[in-house]
């Protein structure tokens, strides 16, 4: 939540002090610097502040924000932000995580932290790649990827993280990347200002292991031709003068189509806060892969009970009607006798 | 038993064993429990075994369908539900064959005769009905027609008849009050609070149980029936228990005591599913519960609600703790308070779901990897699990330590009369959040160092998120001493290693001397029986019964497995001989060897229940024996 009191902090009040260990060149620096921009920018308070993370390269975030962090282990950090989250109404609460922790091992944690809605802003650094164990396949790699782990081709099919968000009921899906520090900026203001868990997909370069991954998308040349910016209300349209658009064809299947060809009123008017998420999860399978025109941005953005909320409701409800908790009557509660001396 | 014949009067007995046996859809837990509870509001002091597979409605009228409840009531008090029924109530043909073994000759048999038909009978095995071929003559065989007659006024309730032969488990309860003169009132009661909602089967049930009450008293069937007077228990206010729900309630009070919320991640497994029931009703405490997506959910969720200030707590099973284990070493690592309540079943592997065994005491003390010591506390009865989880709350709030508490299914399930403690008597709780920095940096700065420890605990401080200044972060990586900074440092690592286990070890200075039962002093006898949880009953009445034949044992109870009391080497030390009789291989037994190079004698049992008073009489008796000392000593009475 947005504090409204005025607090400035610059982003130097948000860099602890150790020292990012990161490769040179990798696209977590970015990320770091968007959101602690971004902290500084909207007056967030660093102890109302936590970052909670697993393992991996994206892992070691919370040491260099100066709030309070935890470094959880593999895959967990949804399960652990979850309970504090959940007790803790009053903090800001960020999951940080990659690929591999949050889609192989930590998997069934994301998934349920998303439908129950926990209140929760979830970055999930995508680099196709297992960096820290030093560049194994990850499950979103694309199929026929060789890495070590896979010298003859990976021969599994990866997920794509929104779709499985959107399947997962989660209220708040969107999808940046790191070379646009302003897209990231916005992308996370608006998740964190969502009550409720939001999950952003960040495609992420890790330019040791799978460097380019995202370069035909993302790289400043292609970028207008490549990505399709999400913007709630309009028609979806990119391209030079936006003479690409989005549009159902007869057949029912969303895709990509010349605006000039179909007229505009054809194009899909993106509605992030449709309640059916099934055009959400349409575009989210536009693209097969980081190679073929993506959109980002917000995907889905609606409001639903938050988990803790929706807890904390049902405490104060049965105090209401049984008044505070008095342990010597709790004791007492399966019927008693007495023995007298 | 004592039997004491009077005119016209129920015959007195000091105490009597009953089991309840059936099919897993014929109530039997329901009457056991019922019949418990009326026994104690009658002063009797109880003690009782349920017994039930983990199907839960395994394939009707087999063996492996059967349920039942023993129940010992009796007018001193008890430690076990005893080592053999006097009654047997046989609701089928299946009931009767799996338990008969259990029934000494000379007990009575109450069958439900409706029941042992043709298929039946093939169901449960028999070639030929035991009710007709003699093999019972060593047994008093009542045979009631209990479906029939229940049927009968059912259907004068307006039930269907498939329904009316439901309520034949409150006939059965009915002429257990009446053979026992157990108080109708009671029953009546509750049959009218907890059917409310059902009027039909409310009118259905208490018809069955007056029907079964009255059939004793009219049909003469039975030549007297008996009286067990009410025990002269210390005086106090009592209720009657369950492990499961005392455990909860300990939980609660403890959270109470050190005005912090509880927060309960937990994921649903046998035995221990019904703490999370229980604590998911109190909401009214501030209790949350949180029912996780799998195990290592419920611990990292508990996590979590620790490092923002709460109590975090998680419960489970065997099964569950394998789960757990990273999340516990973290734990150990993070140094915040955590509950591991683990009811124990029989393992490997999924095992025996709903049956006892102690077989995790190796698990919680080793199964993590690297050097993560963390304490235990085992409850020792029903009621103790509630005194067990304030001390194990006690423990990881004032070290910031993880905390193992171990029950299992036979404290879970069990149940006994428990004299209330006042709220006044229970410990004080101080959660002593941190609320300043607490190092100045060399160039002036105040800063909030996590890993600066109290000198005298060692525990770090807690400071949850929200207190301005105190910002820090935390994780799996070794820690600098003190500033809590990611360190790879070998000197470092070596010193945080000893200083966690420093820190664990040192809980010995805190907790209480185990007391040592000797009627004699400490070192009179020769033999001590050394135990921990829930073999507390029946090791407590094992040595009733030899010191009744006028030998010396000494019995040792412990409740702090890690670390030990201090005075334990020197308990051990004054005896000739330890014995130590454990629902496991042997893992209590290779603790204290390791320790203390005490050579121990291990008494073992891996059936799925719990000790009788008799395994552990016999095997202090032989090892007496082999001691010379047995010769001459005269036959005791039966002591429970
Ligand atoms: S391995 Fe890749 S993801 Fe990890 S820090 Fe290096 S460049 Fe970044």
């Amino acid at each position: 939540m947005t504090d409204t009191a005025v607090v400035t902090t610059t982003r130097k009040d948000w860099v602890s002090d150790q020292e990012v260990r990161w490769c040179p060149g990798c696209g977590d620096y970015s990320i770091l610097a968007a959101v602690q921009m971004l902290l500084a920018e909207i007056g967030a308070k660093r102890e109302r502040t936590v970052f909670v993370s697993g393992i991996g390269c994206a892992a070691r975030f919370p040491y260099y924000m100066n709030t309070y962090g935890m470094h959880s282990i593999h895959g967990r950090a949804p399960a652990v932000a979850t309970g504090l989250a959940a007790t803790r109404p009053d903090l800001d609460v960020w999951v940080v995580s990659g690929d591999g922790d949050a889609l192989s091992i930590g998997g069934n944690h994301l998934i349920h932290a998303l439908r129950r809605n926990v209140n929760l802003t979830i970055l999930l650094f995508n680099n196709e790649i297992y960096g820290l164990t030093k560049g194994q396949y990850s499950p979103t790699s694309e199929q026929g990827k060789v890495t070590k782990s896979s010298p003859f081709g990976s021969i599994e099919t990866p997920f794509n993280p929104v779709s499985l968000a959107l399947g997962s009921e989660a209220t708040f899906v969107a999808r940046t990347h790191d070379m646009d520090r302003k897209h990231m900026m916005e992308t996370f203001r608006r998740a964190h200002e969502h009550r409720g868990s939001a999950l952003v997909e960040i495609y992420q370069n890790c330019n040791v292991f799978n460097d380019g991954a995202f370069e035909r998308i993302t790289s400043r040349d292609v970028r207008s031709e490549m990505l399709i910016p999400l913007e709630h209300g309009r028609p979806i349209r990119f391209g030079t003068d936006g003479s690409r658009g989005v549009a159902l064809g007869p057949d029912g299947r969303m895709k990509v189509v010349d605006v000039a060809e179909v007229g505009e009123e054809a194009l899909v008017v993106h509605d992030e806060k449709a309640d059916d998420p099934s055009l959400a999860f349409m575009l989210s399978r536009l693209a097969r892969g980081p190679y073929e025109p993506t959109p980002i941005g917000v995907f889905r953005a609606v409001e639903r009970t938050e988990y803790g909320d929706a807890m904390s409701a049902q405490l104060i409800a049965a105090q209401q009607s049984k008044g505070a908790g008095d342990i010597d009557a709790l004791l007492r509660s399966a019927g008693t006798w007495t023995v007298s001396g | 038993m004592t039997v004491t014949a009077r005119e016209h009067q129920p015959i007195e007995l000091d105490r009597v064993v009953i089991r309840f046996a059936g099919d897993s859809g014929d109530g039997m837990q329901l009457t056991g429990t019922r019949f418990t509870v009326v026994s104690s509001l009658f002063g009797n002091d109880t003690a009782t075994l349920p017994d039930f597979p983990a199907e839960i409605r395994a394939p009707a009228g087999t063996l492996a369908g059967v349920s039942a409840f023993q129940v010992q009531i009796s007018d001193h008090d008890i430690l076990t539900p005893g080592d053999a029924p006097n009654v047997l109530v046989a609701m089928n043909p299946a009931a009767l064959r799996a338990d008969l073994p259990l029934v000494p000759p000379g007990a009575t048999v109450i069958v439900n005769v409706d029941a042992f038909d043709e298929r039946s009978l093939e169901k449960a095995g028999y070639a030929a009905n035991p009710l007709a071929d003699g093999s019972l003559s060593r047994y008093k065989v009542y045979e009631i027609p209990m479906t029939s007659l229940t049927m009968e006024v059912a259907k004068q309730a307006g039930v269907k008849p498939r329904d009316a032969e439901r309520s034949k488990n409150f006939f059965a309860l009915g002429l257990a009050s009446w053979l026992y003169s157990r108080p109708l009132e009671p029953t009546i009661e509750w049959i009218h609070k907890r059917f409310a909602g059902a009027p039909q089967v409310l009118d259905a049930n208490e018809r069955a149980f007056k029907a079964g009450y009255h059939f004793g008293e009219t049909s003469e069937v039975f030549e007297s029936n008996y009286q067990v007077p009410p025990a002269s228990l210390d005086p106090g206010t009592y209720t009657e228990t369950t492990g499961n729900t005392a455990l909860a309630w300990g939980l609660i009070a403890a959270a109470h005591q050190a005005r912090l919320g509880l927060f309960l991640g937990s994921y649903p497994i046998t035995p221990a599913s019904d703490i999370l029931h229980e604590l998911a009703k109190q909401k009214h405490f501030g209790v949350r519960t949180f029912q996780a997506e799998d195990e290592i959910a419920g611990v990292g969720a508990a996590i979590g609600a620790s490092f923002g200030g709460s109590l975090g707590v998680t419960t489970t099973s065997g099964p569950g703790v394998d789960l757990k284990s990273e999340s516990i070493g973290m734990a150990v690592s993070l140094e915040l308070p955590l509950v591991i309540v683990d009811v124990q079943r029989g393992g490997p592997s999924t095992g025996l779901p709903t049956k006892t065994e102690q077989s995790d005491l190796l698990h919680a003390m080793y199964g993590r990897h690297g050097e993560a010591p963390v304490p235990i506390v085992a409850a020792k009865t029903p009621s103790h699990c509630f005194a067990a989880a304030i001390e194990a709350v006690r423990l990881a709030v004032r070290y910031r330590t993880p905390v193992f508490l171990l029950s299992d299914g036979y404290l879970a399930n069990g149940s006994e009369p428990w004299r209330l403690p006042t709220v006044d008597s229970l410990p004080r709780i101080e959660a002593g959040f941190a609320t300043e920095t607490n190092h100045v940096d060399p160039d002036g700065q105040e800063a909030f160092w996590p890993y600066m420890r109290d000198p005298e605990t060692l525990a770090r401080p807690w400071a949850p998120p929200g207190t301005p200044g105190l910002e820090h972060r935390i994780g799996g990586l070794e820690k600098a001493d003190g500033s809590g900074a990611v360190s790879y440092d070998p000197a470092n690592h070596e010193r945080m290693v000893r200083l966690r286990a420093a820190k664990i070890a040192g809980i010995a200075a805190d907790i209480p001397p185990v007391e040592v039962d000797d009627p004699g002093g400490l070192g009179a006898a020769e033999v001590l029986v050394l135990g921990w949880g829930s073999t507390y009953g029946a090791i407590a009445a094992g040595a009733r019964r030899v010191r009744a034949r006028g030998l010396q044992v000494a019995h040792a109870h412990l409740v702090h497995l890690n670390p030990f009391p201090s005075n334990l080497g020197e308990v051990l030390s004054a005896y000739r001989e330890v014995i130590v009789p454990e629902v496991n291989l042997g893992q209590l037994w290779r603790m204290v060897r390791a320790e203390f190079l005490v050579d121990a004698h291990s008494l073992t049992k891996v059936q799925g229940v719990p000790f009788r008073a008799a395994e552990i009489e016999t095997a202090v008796l032989d090892l007496l024996d082999s001691l010379g000392r047995h010769a001459g000593a005269m036959e005791g009475p039966e002591a429970s």
